[in-house]
């Protein structure tokens, strides 16, 4: 392999003092700390990364950047690596992707096999017929050319993804000189300032330009540095900016997590992105060997990299121009130096694998295995998109230019206009000392609107008016098509090997507004996502409709301004995971862990139906925590309690406890659970555990909004109180044991009562006797830093007693044993009061009761389904939960079964289930179709309890 | 995500708070009509302009407090506890 590497460059980025070892399609290559991996192999004499996705030809370095189109790569395990930014670390395993058939084999005959997905609108043309077609040929030649590397599940390494939360004054999208510049004039502002640079170092297009360049370079460097108030992101893009400037920024420079985003809430964002180098159309444009002019001084200026050895280059600004002095210093003759200015032109560039001729604007053809275009410029806009900018197009510029943004979006640098290093600089300070203003004052105010919070330091910022001198926008021509006869053949979107012709053809068969193309075509559709494309699409666009460019438009940027893995997205979320005091003991017991809601919850301790046994046999004692726990408070408790529940609440003694049902204002059942009178205006509210923050929210509402005169308290004890439930026919006895200052009698303290007292010495316990298991049961309310201590004292207490912990399953056996509903699960978004069975605890003669009339509505309807227990006809037939009752043979559904268990007390299968109301009555047989098809059958029973409907057990 | 100005947190990221949309007059449930009752559960004005709704401080203060929002362009007047 040959060895392009250049002596050393004065900007170069290479540590020659590291050599880094790594593979390319499985041979061994060297390459330097601070190569990109596109740098190294290109330094290893490799021209071809990739095969184009529809021709399937071959395709070498175009930009050398992060949006080059050719350079997406497998590393590993991770797919579609961008080999022109990422950096090469010593060891990785890079190899092409969507190479099919293979790297180098010529693939004219693969053109012809896959010739009709080649033309425009294939995507919508090839697949309509013949049907059969699809499986046996389209899915399999498709699935060859799908673009993309391979995703390795099974041994994916990429770790941890994280998220990040910054409110930087000012955020600069882009760290180039006027970027650099922004930022320290802001920071001297006073400003919290956070610098965004794409790429691993600041300092934009002055990194590979000449000494000068370097110089203005370095001082802008060491001021950024040089400031406290800076925090710089470098190998971080600004990828979307959002209402009130919420801007993301995808972070790929942390130390551990592959990537982050850093959700930024910004007082005033700076776009400085730059200009981005647009390719040149003409046939052959896509040809290893042809690549823009920013490509070649970076390939030789930052990675000491030749990039050929005979070059043809067309120019047409001066960057252009500076290209020729480093082609000429790197060893490469220049074989023809074209001035698009003066009309030379490029007609069409000939080899396959690499550039071998050039044929030229006037009709010469030359040798040359390097061309090197620079004819013009597009303006990343997109952030400005996104804050709602519509950017107009300059003809005498040939590019896009800002428009019109709001107050807290400022534009900088090259997309506004075109100056020297310390004219773009300027312009830079200018806009980042306007930034800091504005960003200072809205800071000012929302700490001066926010009473209660931190107020602000100082007077407000005098308003600075806009002074900056714009930068001047230079005459540059229009350079988008060849004048060469094959033009058209040209490449216009790379990614997805859109040619001229495609466009030119989709606006003959009536596409011709640029966003119907786009679709149509997918021109600027793939990873490039338009940063190259999209000017030259509608350039290409307005020669055939023979418009002007302003008339055509373009299409819209969206976010993300670059690819984010999902990874990130997903990312690290801030919630709590939520452990009951508990759960260490549970764990440390063999405890099943049961992801429920925020909570981790024992499932079981290794047999359900053994714990569930117990209960009815011995005594079990189970966690439940989760449960929700409102401590209500003051005169008016009971006013609210006559709000949110059907039932009524006025005749509720102190230490009695109630079940109600609550429904939301449409009348559907949102919550249930048991409140008890603890004093003379003091009550404990449950709520199912999932629906706790829920009804704490409603309660506030309600309180707030509605009923602000009404004197309640309402704090949530949830976490504060540990809930144990003692359940089972030797409840009683265990506690007998244990608790001082509570009359344990049933004559004392009977069903639905509640007590406060001392349990296993610790004092302020609330108890309350109720029986979701349908057992003699009390639940336990304890302190939580006392719970470990009551929990253990209850099992080593009861251990005579034949006591076992059971869990969550367990008890959910239990509770369908007895026919205890679960909102949520029982009952759905539909199911109105009267479905859930409810009978005479509604109570519609109330004044106020949240969705009172739809109650009343729904209880004079005769069509609503009705919740029922079922029973299997075969005992030890369990149906799925959510299987479907249906209409005899017939597939018309009658409803379905909504909990399923196997029930240890009854050695049968038992059920609920919501039915038709002709199904409702006791003794009807209901069909049920199973997952696996078949059919079975169930008859409703009378009462929703299988196991003791009468209540005796729950009453001792 | 917009940022919203809780009265007493400040202005918070919205994703803080939940969003409970436009102010509504609760009927009184004893007299009002089915209709009546439906078009306070589900119509709103939903104009692309200023509307006047509530938020609930849910990570904060817990308080519902009510501002004029731009629907249009997400500007923020004015906000107040209710
Ligand atoms: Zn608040």
């Amino acid at each position: 392999m040959s060895n392009l590497r250049l002596p050393e460059r004065p900007g170069e980025v290479i540590d020659r003092g590291t050599p880094l070892s790594f593979t390319w399609n499985g041979k061994s290559f060297t390459g330097h700390r601070g190569d990109t991996i596109a740098s190294a192999l290109t330094a290893n004499g490799v021209e071809v990364f990739a095969r184009s996705m529809k021709y399937k030809r071959k395709r070498g370095i175009m930009t050398a950047d992060h949006w080059d189109p050719n350079l997406f790569v497998q590393v590993g395990d991770e797919p579609n690596v961008r080999a022109g930014s990422r950096r090469l670390e010593a060891g990785m395993q890079v190899s092409a992707q969507n190479v099919w058939p293979n790297l180098n084999f010529d693939v004219g005959t693969a053109n012809q096999v896959v010739g009709r997905f080649l033309s425009s609108g294939f995507y919508y043309k090839t697949f309509m017929r013949p049907k059969w077609f699809w499986h046996n040929v389209y899915q399999r030649v498709l699935r060859k050319f799908a673009p993309g590397g391979r995703i390795h599940w099974e041994t994916s390494t990429h770790g941890a993804y994280d998220k990040r939360y910054a409110h930087p004054d000012v955020l600069v999208a882009g760290g180039g000189p006027a970027g650099m510049a922004a930022a320290v004039s802001a920071a001297e502002a006073d400003a919290k300032v956070m610098l965004v640079e794409h790429e691993p170092e600041l300092g934009g297009h002055l990194r590979w330009g000449d000494a000068d360049d370097l110089a203005a370079l370095a001082e802008l460097r060491s001021a950024v540095d040089a400031h406290p108030n800076i925090e710089v992101l470098l190998d971080s893009t600004v990828t979307g900016r959002y209402d009130h400037n919420w801007v993301a920024v995808m972070q790929r420079s942390h130390d551990i997590a592959p990537e982050r985003l850093v959700k930024a809430r910004v007082g005033s964002l700076v776009v400085a992105p730059g200009l981005i180098e647009r390719p040149y159309v003409f046939s052959g444009n896509d040809t290893p060997g042809v690549m823009l002019s920013g490509a070649a001084r970076r390939l030789i200026n930052l990675w000491a990299v030749k990039p050929g050895s005979k070059a043809v280059v067309l120019s047409a600004n001066p960057e252009g121009d500076a290209v020729i002095a480093d082609l000429e210093a790197a060893g490469v003759e220049i074989v023809a130096a074209l001035d698009a200015r003066a009309g030379d032109d490029i007609a069409e560039v000939k080899g396959s694998g690499r550039v071998s001729k050039v044929v030229l604007g006037d009709g010469r053809t030359v040798d040359a295995d390097l061309v090197v275009t620079a004819t013009g410029w597009t303006a990343p806009t997109s952030l400005l998109n996104m804050a709602g900018d519509r950017p107009v197009y300059d003809p005498s510029a040939a590019r896009y230019f800002p428009n019109q943004v709001p107050d807290n979006v400022l534009a900088t640098g090259g997309i506004t206009g075109n100056g020297s290093t310390a004219e773009l600089a300027a312009h830079g300070t200018a806009t980042g000392t306007l930034a800091a203003n504005r960003a200072l004052r809205l800071r000012h105010a929302r700490r001066a609107a926010a009473s209660r919070a931190r107020s602000p330091e100082g007077p407000r910022p005098e308003v600075l008016e806009d002074t900056r001198t714009p930068l001047a926008r230079v005459p540059h021509p229009e350079c988008y098509l060849s004048s060469g006869a094959n033009a058209k053949k040209g490449m216009v979107d790379y990614s997805e090997d859109v040619a001229a012709k495609d466009l030119v053809q989709a606006a003959g068969e009536g596409f011709d507004s640029i966003e119907l193309m786009k679709r149509y075509t997918t021109v600027t559709m793939g990873p490039t996502q338009g940063k190259l494309e999209t000017v030259n699409a509608a350039a290409v666009l307005a020669k055939a409709r023979q418009m002007e460019m302003v008339d055509i438009g373009t299409t819209v940027w969206r976010p993300p301004y670059a690819p984010i893995s999902l990874g990130a997205l997903a990312g690290r979320i801030f919630e709590p995971v939520r452990r009951s005091a508990l759960q260490d003991w549970h764990d440390a017991h063999g405890a099943a862990p049961l992801l429920a809601g925020q909570w981790v919850r024992p499932d079981h301790y290794g047999d359900p139906m053994g714990e569930a046994l117990n209960v009815r046999e011995n005594v079990g004692i189970i966690d439940v925590t989760p449960l929700g726990k409102l401590d209500l408070r003051g005169p008016d408790v009971t006013k609210l309690l006559e709000l949110v529940y059907v039932n009524k609440w006025q005749k509720l003694d102190i230490g009695r406890v109630r079940y109600g049902t609550m429904v939301a204002e449409d009348g559907v059942v949102s919550d249930d659970g048991v409140t008890g009178r603890l004093g003379e205006d003091h009550y404990l509210m449950t709520t199912t555990s999932s629906g706790a923050g829920a009804v704490w929210e409603m309660l506030e509402d309600y309180l707030q909004t509605y009923r602000p005169e009404w004197d309640v308290h309402v704090t949530a004890v949830t976490g504060g109180l540990t809930s144990i439930n003692v359940a089972g026919p030797k409840s009683r006895e265990l506690l007998l044991r244990l608790v001082d200052g509570v009359d344990l009698s049933p004559e004392a303290f009977p069903y639905f009562n509640v007590r406060r007292g001392t349990v296993a010495g610790v004092e302020d316990c609330i108890i309350w006797r109720i029986g979701f298991t349908g057992e003699l049961s009390y639940e336990v309310h304890v302190p939580s830093g006392h719970a470990l201590h009551v929990w253990e004292a209850l099992l080593a207490n009861g251990e005579d007693l034949g006591i076992k912990p059971f869990g969550v399953e367990s008890q959910r056996i239990l509770r369908l044993e007895k026919g205890h509903y679960i909102v949520g699960q029982d009952t759905d978004g539909l199911t109105k009061a009267p479905s859930a069975g409810l009978g005479g605890l509604v109570k519609l003669d109330k004044p106020d009761t949240l969705g009172l009339p739809e109650l009343k509505a729904a209880y004079e309807r005769t069509d609503l389904p009705v919740l029922v227990a079922v029973q299997p006809d075969d005992p030890q037939l369990v149906p799925t939960e959510a299987d479907q009752i249906v209409d005899g043979d017939s597939n018309r559904i009658l409803g379905r079964i909504t909990s399923s268990r196997m029930s240890p007390t009854l050695g049968r299968s038992v059920c609920l289930g919501q039915v038709d109301p002709s199904l409702a009555a006791a003794g009807t047989s209901v069909t049920i179709l199973l997952v696996d098809g078949r059919r079975t059958t169930g008859t409703v029973q009378e009462h929703h309890a299988h196991v003791d409907p009468e209540g005796v057990r729950q009453n001792v | 995500m917009i940022v919203v100005p809780c009265p007493n947190c400040g202005p918070r990221n919205s994703s803080d708070l939940r969003p409970c949309g436009e102010i509504t007059s609760r009927p009184d449930p004893a007299t009002a009509s089915l209709s009546e009752w439906r078009t306070y559960l589900y119509l709103r004005e939903n104009p692309a302009g200023w509307v006047t709704e509530t938020w609930y401080c849910r990570s904060g203060c817990r308080r519902y407090f009510t501002i004029e929002r731009n629907t249009a362009t997400n500007e923020i007047r004015d906000s107040e506890v209710s």
